[in-house]
C-alpha cells in the first residue's frame, strides 16, 4: 500500500502539486487521470522518488520515503517496476538483455536461472520470438510489452505505468491494459497508472484519482465515475459524444 | 554564480560516481566495453595525428635553423621536447576531448532524453556509477595512448627530417638523446592522467544533467567540448607551473 499525505511540488514559480492526499491499495489498478499539465507525471515521478516534494510525505507499507537514506531508497526502488511512456528500453541491448538487466544487477542467479525467468516473463507478455531483436527493430506495442516484462521480472511490489498505451492502436491498447490488470491480480501488486485514455479508465480503473490544476479534484472507482456529479470530472471524462452516450445509457439502465 | 553552482554540482556528481558500486560481474564487462570504445577506438586517429605533428615539428625546426653554427641535432632535440612535453599529452587530449568527449556527452544525453537514466534510477541502480565509473577506469589507460603518441610522433619527426633531407638519421638520434631528462616523461604521464579524468568526467557531467530534446543533445556535446578543452588548458598551465616551474 502507498499512502500519500499533503504532497506539494513546485518548479520555480509554478506550484504543480497542491496538497495531494490519497492512498493506493495492494492488488488494485489505481489510475491517475487529468488533463495535460494537471500534474499527473510530476505526481508519478514524486511517487517514484525521481522528484523530491517540498512538503508532504509518501509512505510505502509505512516506510516514509523522505526519511530513508539514499541506499535505503535505492533498495526500495528494487521493489518497484516502471513502464515509461516511451518504454525507455536500453537501445544498446536486445529484448532479452533489457529484461535480464535487473536480474544481472541485483540477483545471484545462474545464467540458466536468469534465462528461464526471462523466457517466462516474455512468454507472459506474449513475446516469444523477439529475444534477440533490438528495441529499434520491434513495434511500439512490442516495446511496451518488453517494458512491462522488464518491470515485472523482479516480482515487484509496486508497478508504475506512465501512459502505457499512448501511441498504440485501440486493440493493442486494450491488450496492454488487460495485461497490466492480469499481472496486478496475479502477483498482488500495487499498480499506479498515469493515463488519459478513457477506455483504460472504464475498463481497469478500480481506483481513479482525478487531478485538476495540481489539486485532487475527485477520487472513486470506474463504477462511481458514471454516477458522479462533479462537473470537472464529467467534463473531462465525458468530453466525447460516445462517452456521453455510454454514460446516459448506463444511468438509464440503472434507473 | 552559475559557474560556481556548476562546479559544485560537478563535484557532487564525481562523489556520487564512487557510491553504491555496480555488481562487479556487470561492471567488468562495462569497463572492457569502454576500453574498446574510448581507448582502443581512438588509437587510429591519435597515431595518424601524432605522426604528422612530429613531422611538422621536425620540418619547422629544420627550416628555422638558418645559422650554420647551430648543430643539426637540434632538430631531434626540439622534436623530442615538443612531442614529449606538449604535443603528446596536451594536443592529443584536446583531440580526445572532441572525439571521446562528444561521444560520452551524446550517449549519456540521449539516455537522459529517452528516460533510460530514469529507468536505471527507478530500478535502484546508481546511474552515475553505472555510466561514468567504467569510463573513468577505461580512461586510466590513456597514458598508454600518450606513450604511443610520443613514440609515433618522434618517429614521424625522424621520418620527415631524414627523408625530407633536413638532417641525417645519426644527427636526429643524437639530438633525441641530448640532455634527456627522464622526469619530463613522468611529467607528461602525470598530466595525461589528470586530463584523462577530465575527459571522462566533464563530458559525462554535461550529458547527465542536460535538459531538453535531441537538439539539446547536440548543443550539450558542443558545450562539453568547449569546457573540457578550457579545463585541460587551465590544468596544463597549473601542472606545468607546479611540476616544472
Amino acid at each position: 500500500m502507498i499512502e500519500v499525505e499533503n504532497l506539494h511540488k513546485s518548479f520555480g514559480e509554478a506550484h504543480v502539486l497542491k496538497g495531494i492526499s490519497t492512498s493506493f491499495e495492494k492488488g488494485k489498478t489505481n489510475l491517475i487521470i487529468g488533463q495535460s499539465g494537471s500534474g499527473k507525471t510530476v505526481f508519478l515521478k514524486c511517487l517514484l522518488g525521481l522528484f523530491t516534494p517540498e512538503e508532504g510525505k509518501i509512505a510505502y507499507e509505512g516506510q516514509v520515503y523522505s526519511e530513508l537514506s539514499l541506499d535505503e531508497k535505492r533498495d526500495l526502488r528494487q521493489e518497484m517496476g516502471m513502464v515509461f511512456q516511451g518504454s525507455a528500453l536500453f537501445d544498446s541491448m536486445t529484448v532479452e538483455g533489457n529484461v535480464m538487466f535487473p536480474l544481472e544487477m541485483f540477483t545471484k542467479q545462474s545464467r540458466s536461472e536468469m534465462q528461464d525467468r526471462v523466457d517466462f516473463v516474455l512468454k507472459r507478455v506474449n513475446l516469444i520470438d523477439a529475444h534477440h531483436k533490438y528495441p529499434s527493430e520491434i513495434s511500439g506495442g512490442m516495446q511496451k510489452r518488453v517494458a512491462i516484462a522488464r518491470a515485472i521480472v523482479m516480482n515487484p511490489k509496486y508497478l508504475f505505468c506512465d501512459e502505457p498505451n499512448s501511441g498504440l492502436d485501440p486493440k493493442t491498447a486494450i491488450l496492454i491494459d488487460n495485461l497490466i490488470q492480469e499481472i496486478t491480480k496475479e502477483y498482488n501488486i500495487t499498480t499506479v497508472i498515469n493515463s488519459h485514455d478513457m477506455n483504460s479508465v472504464m475498463e481497469i480503473g478500480e481506483k481513479i484519482i482525478f487531478l485538476k490544476d495540481g489539486f485532487k479534484e475527485w477520487e472513486g472507482s470506474n463504477k462511481e465515475i458514471f454516477k458522479t456529479d462533479n462537473a470537472a470530472v464529467t467534463n473531462f471524462v465525458y468530453s466525447s459524444e460516445l462517452f456521453k452516450k455510454v454514460r446516459q445509457m448506463y444511468l438509464e439502465e440503472r434507473n | 554564480m552559475n559557474y560556481i553552482a556548476s562546479i559544485g554540482s560537478y563535484a557532487i556528481m564525481v562523489k556520487e560516481v564512487f557510491k553504491k558500486p555496480t555488481k562487479w560481474s556487470v561492471m567488468k564487462s562495462l569497463i572492457l566495453k569502454e576500453i574498446d570504445e574510448l581507448v582502443y577506438g581512438s588509437m587510429g586517429i591519435i597515431i595518424f595525428i601524432s605522426i604528422f605533428i612530429g613531422g611538422v615539428v621536425a620540418i619547422q625546426t629544420a627550416l628555422n635553423l638558418t645559422n650554420p653554427l647551430i648543430p643539426k641535432n637540434l632538430i631531434g632535440f626540439a622534436t623530442r621536447q615538443s612531442v614529449i612535453l606538449e604535443f603528446a599529452p596536451t594536443f592529443t587530449s584536446i583531440i580526445m576531448a572532441g572525439k571521446v568527449g562528444s561521444y560520452i556527452t551524446s550517449s549519456i544525453g540521449t539516455m537522459r532524453v529517452t528516460e533510460q537514466i530514469d529507468a536505471l534510477e527507478v530500478m535502484g541502480v546508481n546511474s552515475l556509477n553505472y555510466l561514468v565509473f567504467p569510463k573513468i577506469i577505461a580512461m586510466l589507460l590513456y597514458p598508454f595512448v600518450v606513450a604511443i603518441a610520443m613514440y609515433v610522433g618522434i618517429f614521424g619527426g625522424w621520418a620527415a627530417g631524414v627523408f625530407g633531407g633536413h638532417t641525417s638519421s645519426a644527427d636526429f638520434i643524437q639530438g633525441l638523446q641530448l640532455d634527456f631528462i627522464p622526469f619530463h616523461v613522468s611529467y607528461s604521464f602525470i598530466k595525461s592522467l589528470v586530463f584523462a579524468i577530465v575527459i571522462a568526467t566533464v563530458p559525462s557531467y554535461h550529458g547527465y544533467y542536460m535538459k531538453g530534446g535531441a537538439l539539446e543533445v547536440g548543443k550539450a556535446s558542443t558545450t562539453s567540448f568547449v569546457w573540457t578543452s578550457v579545463v585541460i588548458i587551465i590544468l596544463n598551465f597549473i601542472l606545468t607551473s607546479l611540476l616544472l616551474g
